[in-house]
């Protein structure tokens, strides 16, 4: 008869993304220094301002330390052993995707996103990033006629400097943080997103970042702005070949929300975790932020975190503009030895501006994962809400859960609500499910799914079912 | 009721469990043939609910000797979502909550891995809601339940009517209600056991759990046992119900010879 055991041994689903195409890779060579980012910047072909911005940081980033107040206990990294730059060695940008190498192309497909026109998902255009340049981005034509702009951010550079000159660094500056300081002097590639004045943006926007190489880190960057009475959705998708050795992604995502805009920002993040030993995996270092600049804006975050050694990022909102919304949602499952820890920051700043956190985590295996997030409410935001459940749900002995919610109050008129609770997967629920035919792991992952369900329904349709799946796959064979 | 070429669906003999290193279950013998209505009573803790579980396959649960036979076949042998497959149904004296998850989607993946098990077509979620719909009738249930969270919020009345739903769907040849009648106004006892009577036939059996003779008077057993420390003592016809409604269990606990544990 199955024991309790076996609820230990759903989460062990063999990574299927794990595979490495073989291409001709242009790599610069080891290490950092201002050679290397002044290397990046002319590969590139860019702008005085930007390369001034690149070495500012670089300068800014030699005098910091790497932070730890974490206590994610992972071994420093040699910032001399990795490579700062990599791309397929043929890597012009191609005009029509039937140039793209079609090695790339069936890298994309394998990972179940076609970028071939026929095959594309219907109503979602798709920027696709292989290790530090971007190779294809569908649908730009049909967007061009509404006036989104939609591309790499080399690209963008090129082509509408003076929007990247202003914008850049804007909403997270060059020196706010060791990771993203260091991923304003080397970024490489990302997405960039302009939705005009009063567009609804009519599709899906969608980028997916792979990384091949083993030894490279990836550093993109993506700036997202909605300006006035404006909408966009906006999804993000990743994944990395399985290596022995760590691969360092730091990533800066800024968004820019003007008034009556909205941006909802979605993440399905699956990056190579490491094997049950803790060996390889990505370490996922991200600063994502928001600025509800504008009266009533609004910026979603949704977030599912199932991938990564170790995961570390709290998309925020600065909720700056009077009546503006900031939302985070988040489902971080961990297995193994993965550590997660993530959350949000709400900024209000702004009157009467409002804030919802809902954070769902799962651990499985000896992992580690906690929820850590700041509520801060202005001297000048009267009239502020701020609403947060943060949920755990434990599966075996070994997993660990915490919960650090820090709130800051300024005023007192704002109202901020917190609850927070922990549970196990129980034995009754899986037995309940299972006396009515329900197979033992299905019936794991029909109850956490059933957890996430708050976050889930807040993901763009396209999105709730791969989660589902992405989620019963982590699960299968890991509980215990 | 009773025919002679009914089938022999449960056969249990000189059963024995423990839960967490206690022993509950000493000896139970039991058969059980398609038509019959069959009722087990005794005191808290005689292990009624210990050998549902049991028959059901509970993980905390472990036999330490003795068989069951389900069909012919060596039931203890079976994984608790084969055993609901194959047509035995357990209705829970507490259902579980399970937030989240959709009642009707819940219904609808368990309905689905009986009716595979059986050779039927699974069926869609539009002809889910008209199979559903039929049985909703049976026990009175407002279909807003289905799209609420599996028994999030019910009432004790709520869920077990939700139980009875599943039995419906389930069509089960052996289903074992543990103390579907606890918590039970007398209206809702009604619908609960009207929803019972209705679907009770000469191809399936029921096993009745129940403290109280009332339920007794909704569901005419065929036969009655009394169980006491983990094995069964007597067994007689529904004139015994009424015995032990008029005199306790004392008396029979005292007619019989005490064997203790072993």
């Amino acid at each position: 008869m199955k024991s309790q055991n076996l609820v230990g041994e759903i989460v062990s689903k063999p990574y299927k993304y794990g595979f490495v195409t073989d291409i001709e890779t242009e790599k610069i060579s080891k290490g950092l220094t201002e050679e290397v980012v002044r290397q990046i910047s002319a590969k590139k072909k860019e702008p005085q301002f930007l390369l001034d911005f690149r070495l500012k940081a670089y300068k800014h980033w030699l005098t910091m330390t790497e932070p730890n107040w974490a206590e994610l206990g992972y071994k420093k990294l040699n910032y001399q052993d990795i490579i700062y730059y990599a791309a397929p060695r043929d890597n012009e940008k191609k005009a029509s995707l039937d140039e793209v190498d079609p090695k790339l192309l069936e890298t994309f497909d394998k990972l179940g996103i076609p970028l071939t026109e026929q095959k594309r998902l219907s109503n979602v255009a798709v920027d696709a990033v292989f290790d530090s340049v971007s190779i294809a981005t569908t649908y730009k034509e049909k967007l061009a006629e509404h006036g989104v702009v939609f591309c790499s951010i080399t690209e963008a550079v090129a082509e509408y400097p003076e929007l990247i000159e202003q914008y850049l660094g804007s909403v997270v500056p060059l020196n706010d943080n060791f990771f993203a300081t260091l991923n304003s002097a080397v970024f490489s590639d990302g997405s960039f997103v302009f939705i005009p004045k009063g567009i609804d943006c009519p599709m899906e926007l969608s980028s997916y970042f792979r990384i091949n190489s083993g030894d490279i880190g990836q550093f993109e960057r993506t700036l997202i702005i909605a300006e006035e009475s404006s909408s966009v959705s906006y999804l993000e998708g990743c994944t990395a070949p399985m290596f022995d050795t760590n691969t360092l992604h730091a990533a800066v995502v800024e968004i820019v929300v003007l008034d009556d805009a909205s941006v909802k920002y979605s993440t399905v993040q699956n990056w190579y975790s490491g094997d049950e030993n803790g060996v390889g995996g990505i370490y996922n270092f991200v600063t994502k932020r928001g600025h509800c600049r504008g009266v009533r804006s609004k910026i979603s975050w949704s977030q599912v975190e199932t991938g990564s050694a170790i995961t570390w990022k709290y998309p925020s909102c600065i909720l700056q503009g009077e009546d503006s919304v900031g939302e985070f949602y988040s489902v971080a499952l961990t297995n193994h030895l993965q550590k997660a820890d993530t959350g949000t920051k709400m900024i209000h700043v702004g009157p009467r501006t409002k804030s919802t956190i809902v954070s769902k985590g799962i651990s499985a295996g000896k992992s580690l994962n906690s929820y850590r997030g700041l509520v801060q409410i202005g001297p000048k935001a009267i009239g502020s809400k701020n609403y947060s459940q943060c949920d755990s749900m434990l599966i075996g002995d070994n997993a660990a859960a915490n919960t650090f919610p820090y709130i800051r109050s300024q005023n007192p008129s704002s109202c901020i609500e917190h609850e927070a609770s922990t549970c196990r997967i129980s034995e009754d629920k899986l037995f309940y499910l299972q006396s009515r035919g329900i197979g033992f792991e299905e019936a794991v992952s029909m109850i956490v799914s059933g957890f996430c369900r708050d976050v889930f329904n807040q993901l763009p349709m396209e999105f709730a079912a791969e989660a589902d799946k992405l989620l019963a796959l982590k699960l299968e064979g890991s509980v215990g | 009721m009773i025919n002679s070429n009914s089938e022999l669906i449960l056969e249990i003999s000189d059963l024995h469990a423990q839960v967490e290193g206690q022993k509950i279950l000493n000896g139970v013998d039991l058969q059980i043939r398609s038509g019959e209505i069959h009722a087990l009573m005794g005191r808290n803790g005689s292990g009624k609910s210990t050998l549902s579980k049991v028959l059901a396959g509970h993980p905390a649960y472990k036999v330490t000797n003795g068989k069951v036979l389900y069909r012919g076949e060596d039931l203890l042998g079976f994984e608790p979502e084969e055993r609901a497959r194959l047509g035995l149904f357990l209705g829970f004296q507490y259902p579980v909550e399970i937030p989240g998850v959709s009642n009707i989607e819940f219904l609808r993946v368990s309905t689905n891995s009986r009716r595979k098990q059986l050779g039927e077509e699974e069926l869609d979620i539009f002809s889910f809601e008209d199979f559903v719909d039929s049985r909703l009738k049976l026990v009175q249930m407002n279909p807003s339940f289905l799209e609420r969270s599996v028994n999030e919020g019910f009432s004790g009345g709520e869920k077990k009517r939700n139980e009875i739903l599943q039995m419906a769907l389930l069509e089960p040849i052996l289903s074992i209600l543990d103390e579907t009648d606890s918590g039970l106004d007398i209206d809702a006892l009604r619908i609960v056991a009207g929803g019972v009577n209705q679907l009770t036939n000469q191809d399936n059996a029921t096993l009745l759990i129940t403290h109280y003779q009332r339920l007794l008077d909704e569901i005419k057993p065929d036969f009655v046992h009394v169980m006491s420390s983990g094995r069964i003592l007597r067994t007689g016809g529904s004139e015994l119900a009424r015995e032990l409604e008029d005199s306790g269990y004392e008396w029979i606990e005292n007619e019989l010879p005490k064997t203790g544990e072993s």
